[in-house]
């Protein structure tokens, strides 16, 4: 079946045969390898993106009921060359090591900022509690978004 | 695959009826969980998610398509704090209630809630029109329910003097993203204590003899509470699994069901 998904402000269409999730058709058919792909069962988050307004996980969701939706990827978060204040801060801070979690971090934590631009630490923990990093720690990752919400130097 | 999106509830149950074996997808957080790992691969698929008529939130009716995310702002306390600790931000903006019931995971966070609130389930066919199924009806065993082939689970409709002082609470590895290795809803009421369990039997289950024993006192005492304590622990049903002991979820039963009763009275 064809679907239409609207992908970063583009309207992508695609031609959807068998169960596949929203997560493969974006890293393989859409050629947006941004979206990474680990345990393909929700745990990890590192395929989060902005699913007709909600962060989610996109291996959880089947491409073919994607038709009409709109999708944001970490490749649509960062507008014309700049990055977004959440990137700019986890480079400056050290949040990134392999970089294997950072694009799920970066989609799931700027979508939190949006609704909630001034939390507490336990609230950015929270709404990070979805995204598992195996390198960091965690603790330079919260210092970054300690500092895109003021809290932090 | 054949898919099908449905944008109405009638055109959802004129599908059902037509093709009683496509498989329902809701947040698709269990489902497409069984998909990736290839232990499911249905020829036929319904989505609800457009359906409107599943989308109402109200104290008396909780329609199936409600997320997490909205019930743990605007459900009944108890539910609110199960919804809570479901998964993560990004599976409880997915996840449904529906999804939850009709899984009847035996570690299900909604399904204790339920039984203790006494709501019942609301289910509707083409063929016979709308079943409203009690609580103690619907989950008849380890992710197995009374729903019927060509049936769709509509609403979990609460009765309209359901007590506000409820609690919930759940035991597992960790905060976030965990599975329950026990859980607990207590409601207190004027008709006195109603005690609900996961994760501690093949169905949630409501510890019958510990309401009892603990409705029969006049004065919540320490001793009374141990002794509360001491039936649910024998009164639940576990077994020893990956995730736990028999052993340590009889424990974990008692000492979560003394805790919320000691809540519910602050
Ligand atoms: C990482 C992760 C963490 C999780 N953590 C928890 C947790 O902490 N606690 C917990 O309880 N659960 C948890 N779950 C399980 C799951 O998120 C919940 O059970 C959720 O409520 C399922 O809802 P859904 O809308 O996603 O269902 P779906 O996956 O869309 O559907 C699940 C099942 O229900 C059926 N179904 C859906 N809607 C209807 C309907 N209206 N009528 C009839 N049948 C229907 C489907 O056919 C399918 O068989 C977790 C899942 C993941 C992936
Ligand atoms: S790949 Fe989707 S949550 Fe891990
Ligand atoms: S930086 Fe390696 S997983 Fe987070």
């Amino acid at each position: 079946m064809n679907v239409t998904i609207n992908v970063n402000g583009e309207d992508r269409v695609l031609d959807v045969t068998g169960h596949e999730s929203l997560l493969s058709v974006l890293r393989n058919d859409l050629e947006l390898p941004g979206t990474k792909d680990a345990c393909e069962q929700g745990e990890c988050g590192s395929c989060t993106v902005v699913f007709d307004g909600e962060a989610v996980c996109s291996c959880l969701v089947m491409a073919a009921d994607a038709d009409g939706s709109s999708v944001t990827t970490v490749e649509g978060v960062s507008a014309d060359g700049e990055l977004h204040p959440v990137q700019e801060a986890m480079l400056a801070k050290g949040a990134v090591q392999c970089g294997f979690c950072t694009p799920g971090i970066v989609v799931a934590g700027s979508h939190f900022l949006e609704t909630n631009p001034h939390p507490s630490e336990p609230e950015i923990r929270e709404a990070l509690s979805g995204n598992i990093c195996r390198c960091t720690g965690y603790g330079a990752i919260l210092r970054a978004f300690e500092t895109v919400t003021g809290e932090g130097s | 695959m054949d898919f099908i999106a449905a944008h109405d509830l009638d055109e959802a149950l004129a599908a059902k009826a037509h093709q009683p074996d496509a498989l329902l997808l809701a947040g698709g957080t269990d489902l497409m969980v069984e998909i990736n790992l290839a232990h499911h691969r249905p020829s036929s698929v319904l989505s609800l998610r457009r359906v409107e008529e599943l989308q109402e939130l109200t104290a008396g009716r909780i329609g199936a398509g409600v997320t997490w995310a909205r019930l743990e702002r605007n459900g009944h306390r108890g539910l609110a704090q199960a919804a809570r600790t479901v998964g993560s931000p990004q599976i409880r903006a997915a996840g449904t209630i529906g999804g939850n019931v009709a899984t009847a995971s035996p570690a299900g966070d909604g399904l204790p809630w339920i039984i203790a609130a006494e709501a019942s389930i609301e289910v509707q066919s083409k063929e016979r029109g709308i079943r409203t199924i009690p609580w103690n009806e619907f989950f008849v065993g380890v992710k197995r329910t009374s729903l019927a082939a060509d049936e769709i689970i509509t609403a979990v409709v609460v009765p309209e003097d359901v007590p506000i002082a409820q609690e919930f609470a759940k035991v597992g590895a960790r905060n976030a993203m965990v599975i329950s290795t026990v859980s607990c809803v207590v409601i207190r009421g004027d008709d006195g204590f109603r005690v609900a369990l996961g994760s501690v039997a093949t169905t949630p289950m409501r510890a019958t003899r510990a309401e009892e024993m603990i409705n029969a006192e006049s004065t919540i005492s320490d001793s009374v509470l141990d002794e509360f304590a001491h039936i649910v622990s024998e009164e639940v049903r576990p077994i020893t699994d990956h995730r736990s002991t028999e052993g340590y979820r009889r424990h974990a039963a008692g000492v979560l069901a003394r805790r919320l009763v000691e809540r519910s009275l602050r």
